[in-house]
């Protein structure tokens, strides 16, 4: 359960830009892709509880799933995976160790009240 | 004045705190000559035997030891410890890995700096360790024969972000029927590219090989300095 870490850190994240800017936090956008280790419902529960007592308190999260992108040598493109765990070009079967997107576990936005 | 929410961009990465602690261990240990490698594994993987043979093999040549994370206890510090290496147990209580705060807490007061190897043995665990950096320049991942091929399909993501693989208990394969080339095959699927080391802590197999490969890895690290 590494997810309560990652809550902890959001919240701290989160503190941190609030209080910066003397605002209330409604809303917390994050893009979190399946090769970040982390699993999506595991957060949510995760920050609901860490999330008590604090100024956070109210703040929900909103989580966008981002796809795992490779680039295939091969095709030269872009290319969208159905699974983290078949790294190969959908098109042409070339390996693709190469990695544009699906690591992200990144805080993007905040809904904010002042 | 609109009374609506209004949405502010941020981007930085969750982890942030765990990454900046990361840089920084990474640059002391750069700038101390030392070169880092993590192990990560389930349980029973053979991580502790494994890390065993390499301090012990090492150990002659080189100025090695070990940090090793567990939920409880200091069995494997104690036993890692009659290499004759320096060792230290981290003790994560429920934490279910490490994090490099962790690690820089216990360098603190350690007599660490001209070590030329360091290494940092997770909690053994296959999920959690993934997500967190500790300043390493080599994350290893192991599993042994006895686990089944398909390993690396149901736990892509730390197969992903180590390194290097090492297949232990390798002694035993025709035992337990373990299929070589499946397993070859599963790692490459989530990990094209990945270097595989086949080894047994207890013959020593394959142990020589891998050794020389860390060799070069050091030398190269120093060369850069």
């Amino acid at each position: 359960m590494h997810e309560l870490s990652i809550a902890l850190s959001l919240l701290d994240l989160v503190e941190e830009e609030a209080g910066r800017r003397g605002v209330r936090v409604t809303a917390v956008h994050l893009r979190l892709g399946p090769l970040s280790g982390v699993v999506r419902d595991a957060l949510v529960s995760a920050f609901e509880l860490a999330r008590e007592g604090t100024p956070q308190e109210q703040a929900n999260l909103v989580i966008e799933e981002v796809p795992v992108v490779v680039s295939c040598p091969r095709c030269a493109a872009p290319k969208m995976l159905e699974s983290a765990w078949k790294l190969c070009c959908p098109t042409c079967g070339t390996p693709t160790p190469e990695i544009l997107s699906g690591r992200e576990l990144d805080l993007v936005a905040l809904e904010i009240e002042p | 004045m609109s009374e609506h929410p209004r949405l502010v961009q941020v981007r930085q990465h969750i982890l942030k705190h765990n990454d900046c602690a990361a840089r920084a261990l990474r640059e002391r240990f750069h700038g101390a000559g030392t070169y880092v490698v993590s192990l990560v594994s389930s349980p029973g993987a053979g991580k502790t035997a494994f890390l065993e043979k390499l301090l012990g093999s090492l150990g002659g040549r080189y100025r090695v030891a070990a940090l090793v994370g567990d939920l409880a206890t200091d069995n494997d510090a104690r036993r890692l410890a009659r290499s004759g290496a320096a060792v230290k147990q981290i003790i994560t209580g429920t934490v279910c890995h490490l994090e490099a705060d962790m690690v820089a807490a216990a360098l603190d007061g350690w007599q660490w700096e001209g070590l030329d190897f360091l290494f940092i043995e997770n909690v053994g665990n296959l999920v959690c360790p993934a997500t967190f950096d500790l300043g390493e320049d080599l994350r290893l991942v192991l599993f042994s024969v006895t686990e089944g091929e398909d390993k690396p399909l149901k736990y892509p993501t730390i197969f992903n972000t180590a390194d290097v693989a090492v297949i232990t208990k390798i002694d035993i394969a025709s035992a337990v029927e373990f299929d070589r080339t499946a397993a070859h095959r599963n790692i490459q699927s989530v990990r094209p590219g990945m270097p595989i080391w086949e080894i047994s802590a207890k013959s020593g197999e394959g142990m020589d090989a891998w050794l020389g490969f860390l060799e070069s890895r050091l030398t190269e690290s120093q060369e850069r300095r």
